[in-house]
Order: structure tokens, then sequence, then C-alpha cells
């Protein structure tokens, strides 16, 4: 690789550029697009409403089946309906955390998802 | 249908088959799960018998499905993927396949079942706590405090995160069958009205004729929907697996 005298980029830097001046690259003109395409509005809003019940459910369930076990009828139940209300929360709130370094636990979930 | 009652949901009973088979729960839905996994086996096996260089058209297409999966699996998980990757292409075509063959007539969808959907999300969950326990021993149990919190909150906080873990089976397996059941009882009833309204008399072609047309629209959508969802199940998976080996 004869580099030309005077000129100090390497060659790989003076081909790109040539390149360029002849437009034989195409520019990158935006931030790549982000895999998937956006999922819809009601795409959206379905996982919301998934997210949200599914921990209630799940707390119902436990609650309900500890308070069997137990004979504490409606205690356990009680209990858990706003642990999994909040855990609802958690879950949609998990989806829109704005930064993934916020504070608190950002376990962010990445990657495409078009769940509907 | 002539009744003039609409019964959107007897398409999703299960009847046993064959004889003896079916005294022992032997029904449609493992019969359609036994022919998704034969089909896969053979779309692949056959597919990739070749060998080819230039592959064919059946090669390209189940070399386009493992890439398309193994790709998914390092981008999502990192490269730790790997490890995966036959769990997650295994679940993404059995998945597929049983979306896809539930679109045609008189075929049974065996992923409209919540029990099945609810088994197969019970696999990923167990899977990915044992993976998390196995690669994190105790530590594992980490995943489940968050950090910058006051200890006073913990034990408020901590079973809300436990709840939010164990949510996962609820929304993972109500989100497939939910689609899947949903897109079914659309098209029974949009058939139903073609046959109720083609045999009410000319004043009832015309509507007739336009839900006939909403079926063919909703039967492209279906397909739409059986891949998304297969995508979807297996992205989560993704998600999940990788949660459980990066614990953040």
């Amino acid at each position: 690789m004869g580099q030309e005298p005077g000129d100090p980029r390497g060659f790989s830097e003076r081909l790109e550029a040539a390149r360029e001046r002849q437009g034989l690259d195409p520019r990158p003109t935006q931030p790549e697009p982000s895999g998937a395409p956006d999922p819809s509005a009601f795409a959206v809003g379905a996982r919301v409403a998934l997210d949200l019940v599914s921990a209630l459910l799940v707390a119902c369930a436990i609650g309900w089946g500890l308070d069997r076990l137990f004979g504490t009828k409606p205690w356990f139940l009680i209990g858990f309906v706003p642990l999994g209300g909040a855990a609802g929360v958690l879950n949609v709130w998990r989806m829109f955390a704005p930064d993934p370094k916020a504070p608190g636990p950002d376990r962010r979930r990445t990657g495409p998802d078009p769940g509907r | 249908m002539a009744a003039g009652k609409i019964d959107a949901l007897s398409q999703f009973a299960l009847h046993p088959m064959f004889g003896e088979l079916g005294q022992m729960g032997f029904s449609q839905s493992p019969l359609m799960m036994a022919v998704a996994a034969g089909l896969t086996l053979l779309i692949l096996g056959v597919g990739m018998a070749p060998r080819a260089m230039v592959p064919g058209r059946l090669q390209a297409a189940a070399e386009l499905l493992y890439e398309f999966v193994h790709n998914m699996c390092i981008e999502t998980i990192g490269e730790e993927g790997r490890r995966f990757f036959p769990f997650v292409f295994t679940l993404f075509l059995f998945i597929l396949f049983g979306n896809l063959l539930g679109v045609f007539p008189y075929f049974f969808t065996f992923t409209s079942h919540i029990a099945v959907t609810l088994a197969l999300t019970l696999a990923v969950v167990v899977l990915t706590t044992v993976v998390g326990l196995a690669i994190h021993k105790l530590h594992f149990f980490s995943y489940f405090v968050p950090h910058g919190v006051p200890k006073a909150l913990l034990p408020l906080l901590v079973p809300i995160e436990i709840l939010s873990y164990l949510s996962r089976l609820i929304s993972l397996s109500v989100r497939l069958f939910a689609n899947m059941m949903a897109g079914h009882v659309m098209l029974e009833v949009f058939g139903a009205f073609v046959i109720m309204l083609g045999g009410a008399g000319w004043l009832g072609l015309l509507p007739a004729g336009l839900a006939l047309g909403i079926n063919t629209i909703l039967i492209g959508f279906e397909l739409l929907v059986a891949v998304l969802q297969a995508y979807v199940f297996a992205i989560l998976t993704c998600i999940y697996l990788h949660d459980a080996v990066h614990l953040h």
C-alpha cells in the first residue's frame, strides 16, 4: 500500500472519501430503523391491558390458594390483590420506562416486541 | 347453523378419536400436534437433505427459518443465546405450524386452547428459572430485589417483583391463546352470517356477499396473526432467557 506523500490518511480512509465524492456509497440518512415496525396503538393497548390483568390474576390465584390452604378465608386474597395490582403497574412501567439507566429496578425489555 | 343460531365455540370442542386411543384422551388436539411436529421434521429433514451449496426452494426455506431464529436468539440473549437456540427453534416452529395448520378448514388449532399454551408457557418459565438458578446459583434471587430502594420497603417490593415475574405465565399464554381463539371465532361468526343471510331470500344476498368478502380478508389476517404470534412467543421467550442469563 504505497501512501501518497503529503497525505497522512490511510488507504481505506482515502478510498472512503473518494467513494463518497463519487456518490458510490449512499450515506445513511437517519439512524437505523429499530428492527420491527412500530406496533399499532391497538397492539400497545392490548399489551398494556394484558400485562395489567395478568399480574392481578396471578395474585388472586395465589391469595385464593393460600386462603384455601390455611383456612383464612378472605385475608390472603385481600392482601394479594393490591400487590397484584402494583405488579401489573410495574409490568406496564417496565414497558414504558423512560431510561434504562433510570434508578430503580429496570430490567427493561429490549428488542422488538410487537405483541398484539 | 340452519337453526339460526351462531355456534362459534363448538369448533374448539375436543372429540375422542381412534377408538381405544380416544378412551385414553386422544383427540384432534394431540393429533394436530403430531401433524405439526411431523411436518416440521419433514420440511427440515427433506429440505436439508440435498445439502446443496446453492439451495433449492425447500432448502432455502429451511435455512431462512433456521437463520431467522438463530439471529433472533443471539441478538436478544447475547452470545449465550446459542445454547438456547434449539429450545427456541423448536418452540417457534411448533407454535408456527400449530397456528398455520389451524387456518385450514376442518383442521383443529391446538394453540387455541389455554391448556396447551399454558403448558408451553410453564415450560418456558420453569426453564428460565432453572437457567437463572444454574448460572447464578442463589444470587439469582437478587433478581427480585430492586436496587436503590430503602430496606424498609423491601418486604413490600419483593412480593411485587415476584408477582410481576409470575405474571408472565398468564400474559404469555393468554396472548397466544386469545389471539388464536378470537380469530377463529370471528371466522366462524362471519361464516355463519354467510349461510344465514344467503338462505334468507334475495334481500340477504348482498350482505351475504359482504360477509363472505370479510371472511376472505379475515383468512389473510389470520395468516398474519398466526406467524406474528409464533414470533412474539419466541421473542418473549428469548427476552425472558436474557433476563435469566444476565439478571438485569
